[in-house]
Order: structure tokens, then C-alpha cells, then sequence
């Protein structure tokens, strides 16, 4: 009687497998029309953002030639746009713009790799770890209160106008919200699941490795986000204190020169280097969290 | 009692154990706890909410050590993880970051086994649990029954001697769970490890068990113990209509509800208050 009679509805329970339209042409065709709706309602949305930005563009751009708008302090959109039209066709004064675009992402990604790398190994091990999390929890919150960007200062002194300066302002500003994500994620790793991986027979490292550090990517990834951002920061604002390159030099001339659409264009160029970053860090999050339930992984709506 | 004390593979004497609590009190969860466990033997342990039946099994899992006395896991005293014990919890513990197949791996994985060899093992326990042809989805994508067998796979492929569960069945429907319950019967005969089920459900306890302890309410001490005697291989879905089934539970019954009773009135109590 007990010989494993295998169980008729197990296959069909599948919660997460997309609902077909199952019974007939009705249900078909109420799908399509949901899908048209949807579809409609997506290119109406697209079409109110670039009104908006046309609509604010526009009004600056008519605010300077209605000389309600200074262009001398505060530039217009036109001349943003020719200066870049400038730097794309001729080159800027200090090279070519694409030059001083991958000097600039250089530092940034450099500084970025390694502030997360560091932040990751020192959150999980304070997080694993409670004498060292007590010891060190006083210094790393001092350190963190204090306004850190003041040491690009220090650092332009120590280490020069080259590439180290500049990494080194970006990891001191990435590591910090990366270290208290990842060291928060350890903290709130399921006790039931680190339990069972004892039980199974993991070593302290294996479970470290195998349950804590998945566990804690959520919080991890989450912190990359703004970790890139930061990371530009450091480098451009490296840049700016002293630098023979790159796309805070070319801001800092143009400040130099009073030439508002020179320091427009320059963040119109990190926007787009931030925009491009984090549509990359996006698809790292969805490929490393697939194994989350859909609703949960899904994208924030913003 | 102890004439025999060598033949168990689970001996539990005198143990208490109690927690601090937030406020910085003392809670004692068990006190002076006796049993002990046949090697093979299906005991179930019941009693009314908070009397700590959980807590027997973290103290015999080595998660937990006993305050006062000594748990002896195969006649050595339990110290660190216990070796060859498996652990079904009472909520999820699957690893949801890992497809079912690398779940069942896990435990071969973790002592060192080779990735193929491991591979081969989960995919012989996810067929006995009949969850071929799932080995690459995720947790998420299995229903609550799924997920148990899973878990049960991945206890089981460890070839434990001491398998304890803690309400492991609690969350699933009625119906699922005495599904759950035969298939746990049939695996369990195939590997005979000695099993403490710990459970609210009376009749449970009754379909599945050897033995059944009745705990009191908290501090949790044995009531009483009782033997259950129905012939085996039982079938869970049926055993209950059966008259010995229900002479047993009605005695049973007896014992656990004036446990039943002051663990309630002790809650109503204290909301009241």
C-alpha cells in the first residue's frame, strides 16, 4: 500500500510558470488586448518624458534669448551642445575627448573594483566575525562621519597628479556603503539556513562562502548601485584638485575660462559614462539573482 | 532503564535547559528530561505550544548545548555539530540561490565528495522523492510539498543514523501532509536512521511513530510515554479510521489536554493581564 505511489497533481503544481491562455479564442484575445493596452500606455510615457525634457530645455533656452537668463553665468542648451559638437569633431584642448573619457573611467572603475572588493571582504568578516566587529565597529563609524572627499586633497599631496591619487579617492569613497551593506546582509543571513549547512557538514568557510555571501549579495548589489557614482565622483573630483588628464581637468578649465557650457557638457559626458554603468550593473544583478522569486527581483519601478 | 543504555543510539539524562531572555531573566525551556531513543525506533514528541520540544532537538543536534545534564549521541556526549545527524526544519532551509539539484548535492559537497559523484547521489535521492525532472529549477519555482522533499532529499542523502524533525509538515495543507507523511514513512524504511519527529499534531505523531512522548507545558518535562504498536508498513491516509488508531488517540488525548489546557490558559492569561 505504501510503495511510493507517486503523486498525480505534483507536475502540475508549477506557481511560477506563466499561466497560459488556457480555453479558447475569448481569453486569447483578452490577452492581446491587455498586452496592446500596456504597450499604448508605454509609449505614452516615453513621449511625456521627452516633453518634459523638451519643455525644459526650451525654457531655458528661451530664458536666455528673452534676457531673462544670463548666459555668461549659467550657459544655454545650444552652446552645450556645440561645445560637444567641438570636443567630438576637433578634440579638446587637452587631447581628444575620448581620451580623456577613458582616463576618467579608468580611475573610476579601478577605484571602483577594488573599494568593492575591499568593502565585501571586510563587511562579511566583521559581520562573521563578533570580536572584530566589536574591536573595529568605533573606528569605522568615526571614519565614516568625517567628510572624505577633503582627503583628495591629501591624497593629490602624497601620491601626485597621476592615475593612483585618483583611485585612491574613489576607493575611500566607495568602500564605506559597500562595507555597511555587505556587513549588514551577514548580519541578517537566515539562522535557519546557516544552521542546516552545519548540520550538512559545511566548514565555517564553506558556509561563508555558500550560504552568507549569496545571501548577503542582495544587500551587496544593492550598494553597487551608488557605489559606481561614487566611484565617478572620486575620480573627477581627483581630477579637479590636480590632474594632467581627464574629464575633471577638462571641467576645471572650462571653470578657468568661464565657460559654463564647457562644465555643462563635461557632466553631460559623466551623466552619460553613470547612465551607461548602471544599466551594466543592472544586468549583473539580474543575472547573479535569478534565483529569486520573480516579484522580488524584478526591477524597483524607478 | 539504564541497563540497555549502550544499545541507544540517543540517551537524554537529566537535561535542562534554560535561555535568557531579552528582559535579562531566566527561561527555562526543559527540565530534567529522560529518554532515550532505539537505534531504527520512530518516536514522536508532542506536547501543547512553547514546551520546548524544539529545543530537544538543537540540544541533540549539537546547535545547542543542555544547561544541566547529558545528551549522548551513539554513547558519545554531544559536543560540536553531531556527526551523522540530519536536521529537517520547521520552516524552509533549502537554499534558495541553489537549483534542487545542487541542493540535494550540498551535504555530499560539503564533506568533501566529488562533484559527479555528488551529482549522481541527488539525482538517485530526487528521483526517490519523486522530484525527477526538476534538478535545475530554483525553490521558489517548487510548491510547499516540493520544497519538503527537497529538504527530506537533502537530509537523507547523508545516510544519517539520528534524522530529527521539527514539525517539518506544519505549514502544508491537510491533505499534502498526509501524502507527506506516507512518503516519509516509505523513505524511512528503506534507511531505518532513529528519528525524533517533534510535532502539535496528535494524530501525526500516532501514524508515523514507535514511540509518542507527551511533554507537559512549559517547562517541559515527559508526562508520559507511550508505545504505539500498529503493524507496519502503515498508510497514513487510512491508519486513522482504524479502531486501535483511535483507542490510542483517545488516550493519548486524555494525557495531553490538560497540557493543552494550562499552556492556553497561561496565554490568555497573559494577554488579559
Amino acid at each position: 500500500m505504501t510503495q511510493a505511489k507517486r503523486i498525480p497533481d505534483l507536475g502540475s503544481t508549477e506557481p511560477t510558470l506563466e499561466v497560459p491562455a488556457a480555453g479558447g479564442d475569448d481569453d486569447r484575445a483578452r490577452a492581446r488586448e491587455l498586452r496592446r493596452r500596456k504597450l499604448r500606455r508605454r509609449i505614452w510615457l516615453n513621449l511625456a518624458r521627452i516633453a518634459l525634457v523638451v519643455a525644459a530645455l526650451g525654457s531655458w533656452e528661451l530664458g536666455v534669448n528673452t534676457k531673462h537668463i544670463d548666459p555668461f553665468f549659467w550657459g544655454q542648451p545650444s552652446g552645450v551642445w556645440r561645445q560637444l559638437k567641438t570636443w567630438i569633431t576637433d578634440g579638446t584642448a587637452q587631447g581628444s575627448l575620448g581620451e580623456q573619457i577613458l582616463v576618467t573611467l579608468q580611475e573610476a572603475v579601478y577605484g571602483f573594483l577594488i573599494g568593492v572588493f575591499l568593502g565585501v571582504v571586510l563587511g562579511i568578516a566583521l559581520g562573521r566575525n563578533r570580536f572584530l566587529s566589536d574591536l573595529l565597529s568605533p573606528f569605522i563609524k568615526v571614519a565614516n562621519s568625517i567628510p572624505r572627499i577633503v582627503l583628495g586633497s591629501l591624497f593629490s599631496i602624497a601620491f601626485g597628479f597621476g592615475l593612483t591619487s585618483k583611485v585612491v579617492l574613489a576607493i575611500v569613497l566607495v568602500f564605506f556603503g559597500v562595507f555597511f551593506n555587505a556587513f549588514q546582509g551577514t548580519r541578517e543571513v537566515d539562522r535557519n539556513l546557516l544552521s542546516n549547512a552545519r548540520i550538512l557538514g559545511a566548514s565555517r568557510w564553506q558556509a561563508t562562502r555558500q550560504v552568507v555571501l549569496p545571501s548577503a549579495f542582495t544587500w551587496i548589489l544593492a550598494s553597487l548601485h551608488v557605489s559606481f557614482g561614487f566611484a565617478l565622483i572620486g575620480a573627477v573630483v581627483g581630477e579637479l584638485l590636480g590632474a594632467d588628464k581627464g574629464m575633471g581637468l577638462l571641467i576645471r578649465n572650462a571653470q578657468n575660462n568661464f565657460s559654463p557650457n564647457g562644465v555643462l557638457a563635461g557632466m553631460v559626458v559623466i551623466g552619460v559614462i553613470a547612465l551607461v554603468a548602471e544599466a551594466l550593473i543592472t544586468a549583473l544583478e539580474k543575472r547573479l539573482l535569478r534565483w529569486r522569486p520573480p516579484q522580488l527581483a524584478g526591477d524597483a519601478g524607478i | 532503564m539504564s541497563i540497555n543504555s549502550t544499545s541507544n543510539v540517543i540517551e537524554l539524562r537529566g537535561v535542562s535547559k534554560r535561555f535568557t531572555t531579552p528582559s535579562g531573566g531566566i527561561y527555562t525551556a526543559l527540565r530534567e528530561l529522560d529518554f532515550s531513543v532505539a537505534p531504527g525506533e520512530f518516536c514522536a514528541v508532542v506536547g501543547p505550544t512553547g514546551c520546548g520540544k524544539s529545543t530537544t532537538l538543537t540540544l541533540v543536534s549539537g546547535l545547542e548545548r543542555p544547561s544541566t545534564g547529558t545528551v549522548q549521541v551513539d554513547g558519545v556526549p554531544v559536543s560540536g555539530i553531531t556527526p551523522g545527524v540530519g536536521f529537517m526544519f520547521q520552516n524552509d532551509a533549502v537554499f534558495p540561490w541553489k537549483s534542487v539539484l545542487d541542493n540535494v548535492a550540498a551535504g555530499p559537497r560539503f564533506r568533501g565528495t566529488s562533484r559527479r559523484l555528488a551529482n549522481e547521489a541527488a539525482r538517485d535521492w530526487l528521483r526517490r522523492v519523486g522530484l525527477a525532472g526538476f534538478e535545475d529549477r530554483f525553490p521558489h519555482q517548487l510548491s510547499g510539498g516540493m520544497r519538503k522533499r527537497v529538504a527530506l532529499a537533502q537530509s537523507l542523502i547523508n545516510e544519517p543514523r539520528v534524522l530529527l524533525m521539527d514539525e517539518p509538515f506544519s505549514a502544508l495543507d491537510v491533505q499534502t501532509r498526509s501524502i507527506m507523511a506516507d512518503e516519509l514513512l516509505n523513505l524511512w524504511e528503506q534507511t531505518r536512521p532513529a528519528v525524533i519527529f517533534v510535532t502539535h499534531d496528535l494524530e501525526e505523531a500516532i501514524t508515523l511513530a514507535d514511540k509518542v512522548i507527551v511533554l507537559t507545558a512549559g517547562p517541559g518535562r515527559i508526562k508520559k510515554i507511550f508505545r504505539i504498536d500498529l503493524p507496519r508498513p502503515r498508510n497514513a491516509q487510512e491508519i486513522r479510521f482504524t479502531d486501535e488508531f483511535v483507542a490510542l488517540y483517545s488516550e493519548i488525548w486524555e494525557t495531553l489536554r490538560s497540557e493543552v489546557e494550562t499552556a492556553y490558559a497561561r496565554t490568555t492569561k497573559e494577554v488579559s493581564a
